[in-house]
């Protein structure tokens, strides 16, 4: 009996201090952010007398921030941020045009247009120290050397940078990637061929500099959290942890720049599911929240809603050859007919209903454009619509000629609920304007499909892609014969030669450039319809209509704050 | 029982071996690659990066280099996140999910007892019926459903609690723990209600009544005690299933805890992560199991811990 009764009193003072210790933990660090937010407030106050409102925006993230180290970052997270907290030679505008920013004014450019070289403009750190060419020498290097393991400096630097290619090949140091520092404000760099977007690169978050001096002394502990990393942006990042859910960003009294910039503080909090996100949006605590699913048909009629189009582009790819047997899909009428055979308005506005627009092209509009600001979508307009009186001659010519009266086509698919509804009604509209089709469901998690990929193992799937940089040949050189991203035997030596001439004797002739690229696509979805596009993304968010400036980019980073203001708040 | 004790803790030790390598070669079977990405790098690009990880060498060399590392206490570095330490994740993480975890679990146990013992004390009266309602809606109404409703109704609606994050100490907590609640309160006090009957109607009640005990007296100092017993049992699996619950509640509630990387882990292949909070959700789970059957065998004198040696 007495035993019993003191394990009792243990077990339960063992459970009360747990909780006891827990909730002391807890409080502690309540106190301190509340105090942190205290007086920076209050600093932001003195400081802006100017204004009478609160410069002060409140946003969600849906995901951490995984690296603040520019070498090493590869996700949109890490660019966004790093697009605010630091500055390239180039910067995106209000316009999305790429313009010179630690760079003072446009380079000289070698007569070969191989060799570029920077003036830099007196910029400095957000440690008072001046921003050299040395910081970008050091940078670019450090991203290609091999110890540092950067996945998307190999990637962006491979055949643009002089070496780049040699140094992963282990045939050259990566001390010996072409750029340098020629003095303190002077810095060159060597291009292994002319790289006529090379100037849109310099904007791209790979290519930030970084403080040799401060990078080296901070050793293992360099970007770990806010305090072990240097800005020289718009805006340095505060409070942030290294995996926390919330951060800071202010502005960078340093910057070069700062009377442009108007917000003093942005306050993020990762938010993963939607319906928390729009539920603090209408509680006030947050400015702006992304809408996916449900909660996109709920408020599409919000006068607060508004509507960003991205520049990712869905499609099918029609695999020719699966496992190195030939498919149905080799034969081009059996893939116009499939191309041709959904209606592609419905699918946006009634399945997807997200502020998608239908595909009828690859290369995605408002992306890129040339020196008079016209769109390369205006070139070849649209291509391979829906058509379904067109779609079924294709197919029953495509029957006849595979001598068969039917046809069973696996469709490989995500496995999210918005990919299953899409496939579903992709389905649907095939079988339905295509009699004598069969279309298979195969939907499976992202990882299984980038294997089925890879292998080539699926017939037709849902796939899509992203630009890396502001140009067409991001999304035309996929469809190389042998390109790491074809995986379905694709392969039209015409189509191969107009795409490689724009980055080879077409490319210091932008005009001829252009309408080489152009060309290749329509040869690509107008005549071999290798690929099937489907709908170019969009973005629904609920923004509070003080909210102005935020500028929405097509790759990179996808926000500046820079120009960003709060209006009318009060 | 010193002895029982060790048996147990190197019985500890060999389950936390085997989970480990179970993990590792599960993962390893996993589709994709834990460099995010690896889908746009060429052949050359991608093979700088996984020689420095030590992804390219056989599976074999690579279990035995983790092993070493792990016994060494080292649980690598994550792969989401490029500047941080496994261990560093997990301690930035733990606070916020021991304490809706732990509060969570004290909450549904307590309010579950006391439903119990009033169904059973009243028993087939309005109270029992009423207990038993709320026991049913507690375990047929997943914890995200009831999440939901209670950030729209109690933040959202009348504005008494934050809707989530983590901001406003003790009082981010409530509606998370509240919501995590509903599980082990069902269970407890179904266990109580069903144990109690059980014990009221023995003989030795009988005899204490006959003795004249009051009620009080019956109720709480007979069979409540005896009424325990199972319960403590229990409480193992029931801290479990908190664990699995507070996966969706964390992401629900916006909440800086352990769990929801828990999943994200295994979806980008984030091999250190998987591995690292595999290891301590099970650390977590055999402790609890072993304080469990440890207080089983105080408790309940009839329980022999070292049986077996004669």
């Amino acid at each position: 009996m007495k035993n019993s009764k003191f394990a009792w009193l243990l077990s339960l003072m063992l459970v009360v201090a747990l909780f006891l210790a827990a909730c002391g933990g807890d409080k502690e660090e309540g106190t301190e952010t509340t105090t942190d937010t205290t007086d920076k407030e209050k600093d932001a106050t003195t400081e802006e007398v100017a204004t009478d409102e609160e410069q002060v925006l409140n946003l969600i993230m849906t995901a951490e921030i995984p690296t603040m180290d520019s070498a090493l970052v590869t996700d949109a997270v890490g660019f966004d941020l790093l697009n605010n907290v630091n500055e390239g030679l180039y910067r995106l505008n209000q316009d999305n045009v790429a313009e010179p920013a630690i760079s003072e004014g446009e380079p000289t450019v070698s007569e070969d247009g191989l060799v570029y070289t920077f003036k830099l403009r007196d910029a400095k750190w957000s440690d008072g120290s001046p921003v050299t060419a040395n910081d970008f020498e050091f940078a670019w290097k450090r991203a290609m050397n091999p110890d540092t393991a950067s996945e998307y400096g190999p990637y962006m630097m491979d055949g643009v940078i002089k070496n780049a290619t040699a140094i992963m090949e282990g045939s050259a140091e990566y001390t010996e990637l072409g750029v340098k520092a020629v003095d303190e404000k002077t810095l060159e760099v060597t291009l292994e061929k002319p790289t006529p977007y090379f100037l849109s690169l310099m904007s791209f978050g790979t290519f930030l500099p970084q403080k040799e001096e401060f990078v080296t002394a901070q050793g293992e502990n360099y970007a770990k959290n806010s305090e072990a990393l240097l800005y020289n942006g718009p805006f340095t990042l505060a409070n942030w942890d290294g995996t926390g859910l919330s951060w800071q960003l202010l502005k960078n009294e340093e910057y070069w720049d700062k009377d442009t910039v108007k917000l003093t503080e942005i306050n993020y909090d990762v938010v993963k599911e939607p319906g928390t996100a729009v539920n603090l949006y209408t509680e006030g605590q947050k400015d702006r929240a992304g809408l996916t699913g449900e909660f996109a048909m709920q408020y599409a009629a919000d006068p607060e809603l508004i509507n960003e189009s991205e520049t990712s582009v869905f499609y099918f790819k029609y695999n020719q050859e699966r496992l190195g047997e030939k498919t149905p899909l080799a034969n081009v009428n059996i893939r116009e007919a499939m191309s041709k055979g959904f209606n592609k308005q419905d699918l946006v506005d009634v399945v997807l209903a997200n502020g998608s627009v239908p595909a009828n092209y690859l290369v995605p509009k408002d992306f890129t454009f040339d020196e008079d600001a016209n769109d390369f979508r205006d070139v070849n307009g649209d291509m391979a619509e829906f058509n379904a009186e067109e779609a079924k001659a294709a197919f029953d010519k495509g029957l006849s000629e595979l001598g068969v009266s039917e046809l069973e086509i696996e469709l490989l698919n995500g496995d999210t609920e918005s990919a299953k509804k899409m496939g579903e009604y992709l389905k649907n509209q095939l079988e339905t304007n295509l009699p004598g089709l069969t279309v298979k469901l195969k939907e499976v998690p992202f990882n299984v499909r980038l294997d089925l990929d890879t292998n080539q193992d699926y017939e037709m799937q849902i796939a899509g892609w992203g630009p890396d940089y502001q140009d067409p040949y991001t999304f035309m050189n996929l469809w190389l014969t042998g390109g790491g991203n074809n995986q379905m035997s694709y392969s039209n030596p015409e189509y191969d030669k107009l795409v490689t001439s724009s980055v080879n004797e077409l490319a210091q002739d932008p005009e001829a450039r252009w309408q080489a690229l152009a060309d290749a696509e329509k040869l690509l979805i107008d005549e071999d319809f290798g690929i099937g596009p489907i709908y170019q993304r969009g973005l629904m968010f609920l923004q509070k209509p003080y909210v102005k400036g935020i500028v929405a980019h097509p790759f990179g980073g996808d926000y500046s704050y820079k120009w960003a203001y709060i209006e009318g708040k009060n | 029982m010193t002895k029982y004790m060790i048996r147990r803790i190197v019985y500890m030790f060999i389950t936390l071996f085997l989970i480990a390598s179970a993990t590792f070669f599960l993962m390893k079977a996993l589709p994709g690659s834990p460099i995010s990405s690896a889908p746009k790098l060429s052949p050359s690009q991608l093979a700088m990066v996984e020689a420095k990880y030590g992804l390219d060498e056989p599976v074999p060399v690579q279990y035995a280099k983790y092993m070493l590392n792990l016994a060494k206490g080292d649980l690598g570095n994550s792969f989401q996140f490029k500047n941080a330490s496994v261990t560093e994740l997990i301690m930035n993480r733990l606070g916020p999910s021991v304490l809706i975890g732990t509060q969570g679990l004290i909450l549904g146990v307590a309010i579950g007892i006391l439903l119990g013992m009033i169904a059973a004390l009243r028993q087939n009266t309005v109270w029992d019926y009423g207990s038993t309602l709320i026991a049913i809606i507690g375990i047929s109404i997943p914890s995200f459903v009831f999440a939901t409703l209670l950030q729209y109704w109690l933040a959202v609606e009348w504005g008494l609690f934050p809707v989530g994050l983590w901001k406003d100490g003790w009082m981010s907590s409530i509606l998370p723990s509240v919501a995590l609640a509903m599980g082990p309160l069902a269970t407890a006090s179904r266990f109580i209600r069903t144990e109690m009957i059980e014990v009221l109607s023995s003989d030795y009640i009988t005899l204490a009544k006959s003795k004249g005990a009051s009620g009080f007296e019956i109720a709480f100092k007979h069979a409540f005690r005896n009424a325990l017993i199972p319960l403590v049992t229990v409480l193992g699996p029931l801290a479990a299933g908190l664990v699995t619950g507070s996966l969706v509640i964390e992401q629900i509630f916006a909440i800086p805890g352990i769990g929801e990387q828990f999943v994200k882990a295994i979806t980008s292949n984030d091999f250190s992560i998987i591995m690292g909070t595999t290891l301590f959700y099970s650390v977590l789970l055999i402790v609890i199991i072993f304080v469990v059957d440890v207080l089983y065998g105080i408790i309940d004198p009839r329980i022999r811990l070292s049986g077996g040696s004669k």
